[in-house]
C-alpha cells in the first residue's frame, strides 16, 4: 500500500516537472510548427535567472514568503526578454524556410546560449535552495514529502487550468486555436498571424523559462541542464501529439507514473521506461495521443 | 672608428663566443604540455575548471622555480612550461580529435588530463599509438592499464577501486553491526564500477549484510523524487553514493528536503568536491571522500601547505581533489621529466616514459609509489572522515579522518581490481 501510493505521488510530482516544462514547447509547435530546441535554452536561463534572484532576495533579508514568486518572476522575465530577441531578431528571418532548417537555427542558438551562460554567469554552478528549505515537509507513514513538490504538483494543475481556459474561453485563444488548425485559412480571415506567432513565441519562452524557474531550488543549477530537459520534454510531446496542450498533460502523467513504478519495482528499466513508453505510444498512434485532425488540401 | 664599424667586431666576438659554449648553457627550450580538462558542461565546476586552476598555479610556480624542494628547479630541467588549456566537452571522437591536433599539430611534449573515464578509454590506444606521452589526471576507470600494458599512458592519482574498498572499511569500522546497505549511483561505467567495487568490498567484509536498494539514476537526471522515496522505504542503516557535480549536489537538496539522511548515514565517495560550496547544506555527519588523501583529507607536510596556500590566494577557496590529482600529475611528469633529462639534452617521450615507469614521489597529496600496470598505474594512501559544519568558523570540518595504507586498498600489481575483490582482497596490507 505504501509503494502504490508512493509511485502515485512520486508519479505526480515526476509529471508536474515534465509538463510545466513540456507546455512552452508544445505550445511553440502547435502554433508555429518549430520544434524548438532553444527551449532547453529558455529552461537554462529560467534556472539561472532564479538562483540569481534567491541570492539577490537572501541577501536584501525581505520577507520568506514572497521569494517564491520574486524568483518566479524573475526568471519569466529573462524568457520574455529571450523570447522577444530570438523571435524578432533571428526566427522571423526563417519563417517559410524548410522545417529541417528552422530546426538546425533552433539548435545552432542552443549551442551559441550554452556559452553565452558561461559569459554571465561563469563556469561554477548555483544553489537556490532556500524556497525548498522553507517550504518544510510533510511525513505520510514511512514516506516524507517535500512541500516544495507539492506546490509544483498544485502549479502543473494551475497551468493546465489556465491553458485550457484561455484556449476555450478567452478572444486570443481561439484565434490561436485558428492559426494552430490552419495558419493559411486563419489569415485569410484577416488574423494577423505575425503577431500571433510572435505572441505565441513569447509566451512559450517565459513557459520554459518558468520551467527552469520553479526547479532551480531543487536542482544544482550548472552548466547542461537544458540538455537533458529538451530530450525529456520531446518525449513527453510526441506522446501527447505535437502541438497538443492535453496531450502533453496526459504524456507527462503516464511517463511521470510509469518511470516511478520502474524506480520503485524494477530500477533496472528506469532508463528504459521513459522511451519505452514512447516507443509504444507511437507504435499504436504514430502522431501521438492527441493529434488533431488534418484538413486535407487539395 | 665610426659606430658602425665599433659594432661590428663586437658581434663577430659574441657570435665565437656562444659557438664555443656548450650546449647547456644554451637557453634552453620550452616544454610545451596539453592540459585537458572541463571547460564547459556538468563537469567543468566540480572537476574540470579545479583541474585547470591547479594546472595553472602549479605552471606559474614551477616556472618561477617557487616550488618547494625536490620540485625547485624552474620549469622542467630548466625549460619554462608552456600550457595549452583544451576544454574535454564533447563527444569521445571530439576528445581524440583534440588529442590528435594537440600531439600532431601543436606538437606538445606530453598531454595531461582528463576527468571522464569514457574519454581516457578513448585516448589510450590513440596515445600509444602516437607514442605520445600522456598522463590521467582524474578519470578513474582500472581498465586502463588492466586491458593490457601501456608504454606511453600513465596515471598518478589511483583508480576508483581504492575509493570504495576504502569507504566499506571505513563504514564498517565505524558503524557495527550494519544488516543492510542501499546505492544510488549513476547509470554509466564510473556509477556501475563505484558500486560493483563498493558491494563486492562489503561482501567480503561484512557478508551477513545484504544489499537491498539498488539505483542507478540516468546521467545528469536532476530529479531524484521516485529515488528517495524508495530508499525513504528501505530499512538500510548506510547508503553509499559516488554522484558528482549538479547530480550530487541537486540528490542532497532533495533527501535533505525529505529527511532521508536522518533516515541512513550517507557515504559519498567524492563528497569533498562539494563542501566548500554547500557548507552547511552540506548534512552532518556525512562520510566523506576525496578520491585520496586529498583536501581536508590531506596530511599536514610542507608541500600541501604550499600548495593550499598559493591555490587558495589565487581563487579565494581552498584546492579540492581534482585540483590535487593535476597537482601530482605535473610534479610526477616534472620528476621524470628532470630524471630523463639527466642523461643529457631535451628527453624524448621514450626517454620520459622510462623515467617515468616505477617512479616514487611525495607530492602535496603524500606519497605516490607508480606500483600497478607495470610501473604505469600510481598508488597511494588514502582517508575517509566525517562531515561537520563548524557553526562558530562557518566552515565545513572533517572529523573523525581514519587513513589507509596504500596496499590496504588498492590490489596487489599483476591482477585485476574486481578479481581480487572477488578473491577476498588476499594481500591487503592494513
Amino acid at each position: 500500500m505504501l509503494t502504490a501510493f508512493a509511485i502515485f505521488a512520486d508519479g505526480l510530482v515526476y509529471a508536474a516537472y515534465l509538463f510545466i516544462v513540456a507546455i512552452g514547447l508544445t505550445l511553440i509547435f502547435g502554433v508555429m510548427k518549430i520544434l524548438n530546441v532553444t527551449h532547453g535554452s529558455f529552461y537554462a536561463f529560467g534556472a539561472y535567472g532564479a538562483a540569481t534572484a534567491v541570492g539577490i532576495y537572501a541577501n536584501a533579508g525581505w520577507p520568506a514568503a514572497l521569494g517564491f514568486l520574486f524568483m518566479l518572476a524573475f526568471g519569466m522575465a529573462i524568457g520574455l526578454v529571450m523570447g522577444v530577441i530570438l523571435e524578432r531578431g533571428l526566427l522571423r528571418l526563417v519563417y517559410g524556410r524548410d522545417e529541417v532548417i528552422v530546426v538546425l537555427v533552433t539548435y545552432a542558438t542552443f549551442l551559441i546560449l550554452e556559452d553565452v551562460i558561461v559569459l554571465i554567469w561563469g563556469a561554477q554552478s548555483y544553489a537556490a535552495y532556500q524556497p525548498m528549505v522553507a517550504a518544510g515537509n510533510i511525513e505520510i507513514g514511512d514516506l516524507i514529502l517535500s512541500n516544495y513538490d507539492l506546490v509544483l504538483v498544485a502549479l502543473a494543475a494551475g497551468l493546465a487550468a489556465l491553458a485550457y481556459w484561455a484556449l476555450k474561453y478567452t478572444r486570443y485563444g481561439r484565434l490561436l486555436t485558428t492559426v494552430i488548425f490552419d495558419r493559411e485559412t486563419a489569415a485569410a480571415f484577416g488574423i494577423n498571424v505575425t503577431v500571433v506567432y510572435t505572441a505565441t513565441f513569447i509566451l512559450g519562452a517565459m513557459l520554459g523559462a518558468l520551467g527552469g524557474a520553479v526547479m532551480a531550488p531543487k536542482i544544482s543549477v550548472t552548466l547542461g541542464i537544458g540538455v537533458e530537459v529538451i530530450v525529456l520534454a520531446f518525449a513527453v510531446v510526441a506522446i501527447g501529439g505535437m502541438g497538443s496542450i492535453e496531450g502533453a498533460l496526459v504524456g507527462a502523467l503516464i511517463v511521470g507514473i510509469c518511470r516511478a513504478a520502474a524506480v520503485h519495482l524494477v530500477p533496472q528499466i528506469e532508463l528504459f521506461v521513459i522511451y519505452g513508453v514512447m516507443a509504444l505510444v507511437l507504435v499504436v498512434r504514430p502522431y501521438g495521443l492527441f493529434v488533431r485532425a488534418r484538413p486535407r488540401k487539395i | 672608428m665610426s659606430a658602425r664599424t665599433r659594432i661590428l667586431p663586437a658581434l663577430v666576438a659574441l657570435a665565437a663566443v656562444a659557438a664555443v659554449l656548450p650546449a647547456g648553457a644554451q637557453q634552453p627550450a620550452t616544454v610545451k604540455l596539453g592540459i585537458v580538462s572541463f571547460l564547459t558542461g556538468p563537469a567543468a565546476s566540480p572537476f574540470g575548471i579545479p583541474g585547470r586552476n591547479g594546472a595553472e598555479i602549479v605552471i606559474e610556480a614551477l616556472n618561477a622555480g617557487k616550488a618547494p624542494p625536490p620540485f625547485d628547479k624552474v620549469g622542467f630541467g630548466g625549460s619554462k612550461v608552456e600550457a595549452k588549456y583544451v576544454d574535454e566537452a564533447g563527444s569521445a571522437a571530439n576528445v581524440v580529435t583534440e588529442f590528435r591536433n594537440l600531439v600532431q599539430r601543436d606538437q606538445v611534449d606530453a598531454v595531461v588530463g582528463y576527468v571522464s573515464s569514457g574519454s581516457c578509454l578513448a585516448v589510450t590506444p590513440v596515445a600509444e599509438e602516437l607514442k605520445a606521452l600522456t598522463v590521467f589526471y582524474d578519470c578513474g576507470t582500472p581498465r586502463i592499464f588492466e586491458e593490457k600494458p601501456r608504454r606511453y599512458v600513465f596515471r598518478v592519482s589511483p583508480h576508483a577501486t581504492m575509493d570504495n574498498v576504502a569507504a566499506a572499511r571505513y563504514v564498517l569500522a565505524k558503524k557495527k553491526n550494519i544488516t543492510s546497505y542501499s546505492g544510488i549511483n549513476q547509470n554509466y561505467a564510473w556509477g556501475q564500477d563505484s558500486w560493483r567495487d563498493f558491494e563486492g568490498a562489503m561482501k567480503v567484509l561484512a557478508p551477513k549484510a545484504t544489499a537491498d536498494k539498488v539505483l542507478f539514476p540516468k546521467l545528469f537526471a536532476g530529479e531524484y523524487g521516485a529515488e528517495i522515496s524508495t530508499l525513504l522505504t528501505s530499512k538500510s542503516q548506510i547508503l553509499h553514493t559516488s554522484f558528482y557535480d549538479g547530480d550530487l549536489e541537486s540528490f542532497i537538496f532533495q533527501e535533505q528536503a525529505r529527511g532521508l539522511d536522518k533516515r541512513m548515514t550517507i557515504i559519498m565517495t567524492t563528497g569533498e568536491t562539494a563542501i566548500w560550496r554547500l557548507k552547511d547544506k552540506m548534512p552532518d555527519g556525512t562520510i566523506i571522500g576525496a578520491r585520496g588523501a586529498n583536501g581536508p583529507l590531506a596530511r599536514d607536510t610542507e608541500i600541501n601547505r604550499w600548495f593550499q596556500k598559493i591555490y587558495t590566494d589565487r581563487y579565494n577557496t581552498p584546492p579540492t581533489y581534482p585540483a590535487y590529482q593535476m597537482a601530482q600529475s605535473l610534479l610526477g611528469l616534472k620528476l621524470a621529466y628532470e630524471k630523463a633529462a639527466a642523461a643529457g639534452g631535451k628527453p624524448n617521450a621514450d626517454a620520459v616514459a622510462a623515467a617515468f615507469t616505477g617512479l616514487e614521489f611525495t607530492g602535496p597529496a603524500g606519497h605516490v609509489k607508480m606500483a600497478l600496470g607495470e610501473g604505469h598505474q600510481g598508488i597511494t594512501e588514502t582517508a575517509y572522515g566525517t562531515y561537520k559544519f563548524n557553526k562558530q568558523t562557518k566552515m565545513p570540518e572533517i572529523v573523525d579522518i581514519v587513513r589507509f595504507p596504500a596496499e590496504c586498498v588498492n590490489p596487489p600489481p599483476g591482477i585485476d581490481a574486481d578479481k581480487w575483490i572477488a578473491g577476498g582482497m588476499k594481500g591487503a596490507k592494513c
